[in-house]
């Protein structure tokens, strides 16, 4: 299920500083560039109070961003309420001794890594990312997650493609975003 | 309301260098890599961390804080939303989705490059450019370039650790440095 908030006044604020950039990376994709976004300090603090004031009395103790338009969402989410940031990424980038998950692509599979001891048993993990398309990425962080002892307690992105059905991939766990997009 | 107690710049800067993990031989044999990674993982060291840079810099009418990917996204956009500055990624070849500049730099063995959006800054603008490190300066010294091309006056370079020995702060020209750990 996933969680949307378009009666908040500052979604339409948001919604109007995000960019399509159609035919990228390739024919027939409209993308989804949340750079304008950022360039609009008041419609890009709005974005990350949103998600704080949904999570700052959950209890989360990490959030875990995906590399890399995630680690520009996570951070201040983390900061705001308390939490640890965990970046979750692309093979042989983090120095030190990692979990790997494999997930698939269209054409091929890709894989996504953390740090051991990044995440303790028992702790309560919110992942973050800019957009959810097929949910393959978020699936991946979320089994990574898990297999360092965390629950997940839900996946949080500025835009999902519902069409895409991503929110089905995320093994029951809720999604909330705060835009959607055709 | 209670008045806030903030420690001392000296005992933050000692808590921010000691929760930073030295990694031997990464990403090849002689390199010391300094892991911010587990700077992350301390809340209050990472809450210090840009605390540090936001006093340093909230009077100085920063317009644009430009983040170098992927590390630069983690500590520049909390920067940015303290401050009410704009923030634009600077990014590796091909990510981003519009219509880019790019700057080649040098590498050890080789070049790379590194791109902006057109349009994500204004000639006159005043910018601070982040990273988490500056080692020989190539990657930061592009930055400035890429800004200084479109007219933006770079105030200075931010960086949360310096390796003094590899000189970087001398191919930075005349832009000054502003580092937590040397």
């Amino acid at each position: 299920m996933s969680v949307c908030k378009e009666d908040d006044p500052r979604i339409d604020g948001i919604q109007s500083r995000i960019r399509v950039v159609p035919n990228f990376p390739k024919p027939g994709i409209m993308f989804q560039d949340i750079t304008t976004l950022l360039l609009d300090p008041k419609a890009f603090k709005d974005t990350i109070d949103l998600f704080v004031e949904r999570y700052k009395s959950k209890n989360i103790t990490v959030v875990a961003g995906i590399e890399a338009r995630g680690f520009i969402f996570g951070p201040p989410i983390a900061l705001a309420i308390g939490a640890k940031f965990v970046p979750l990424r692309k093979p042989k980038k983090l120095p030190g001794k990692v979990f790997r998950e494999e997930y698939d692509l269209e054409y091929g599979s890709d894989c996504l890594e953390m740090h051991v001891g990044a995440v303790e048993s028992g702790e309560r993990a919110l992942v973050v990312d800019d957009l959810i398309a097929t949910g393959g990425t978020l699936c991946a962080a979320m089994n990574l997650l898990e297999r360092a002892g965390a629950e997940v307690v839900e996946c949080a992105c500025v835009i999902e493609i519902p069409d895409l059905k991503g929110r089905d991939r995320l093994k029951g766990k809720p999604l909330f975003v705060l835009v959607e997009s055709q | 309301m209670a008045a806030q107690i903030v420690d001392s710049t000296d005992d933050r800067i000692s808590r921010i260098s000691s929760s930073i993990r030295v990694i031997p031989d990464f990403p090849k044999p002689g390199i010391m890599f300094q892991d911010i990674t587990t700077l992350l993982l301390d809340p209050k060291a990472f809450k210090d961390t840009i605390d540090l840079f936001v006093e340093r810099y909230k009077d100085q009418n920063i317009n644009v804080v430009a983040g170098i990917e992927a590390r630069g996204f983690i500590f520049g956009p909390p920067i940015a939303l303290a401050i009410g500055a704009k923030f634009v990624p600077m990014r590796k070849p091909k990510k981003l989705p519009g219509e880019v500049i790019s700057e080649e730099y040098s590498l050890e063995y080789g070049t790379d490059k590194m791109e902006m959006h057109v349009g994500a800054v204004k000639a006159g603008e005043r910018a601070l450019v982040v990273d988490d490190l500056i080692a020989t300066g190539g990657t930061l010294s592009a930055a400035i370039r890429l800004l200084e091309r479109v007219g933006v006056d770079v105030v200075e370079c931010a960086c949360v650790i310096e390796l003094p020995e590899l000189k970087g702060r001398d191919r930075l020209g005349d832009k000054p440095l502003f580092v937590l750990v040397s």
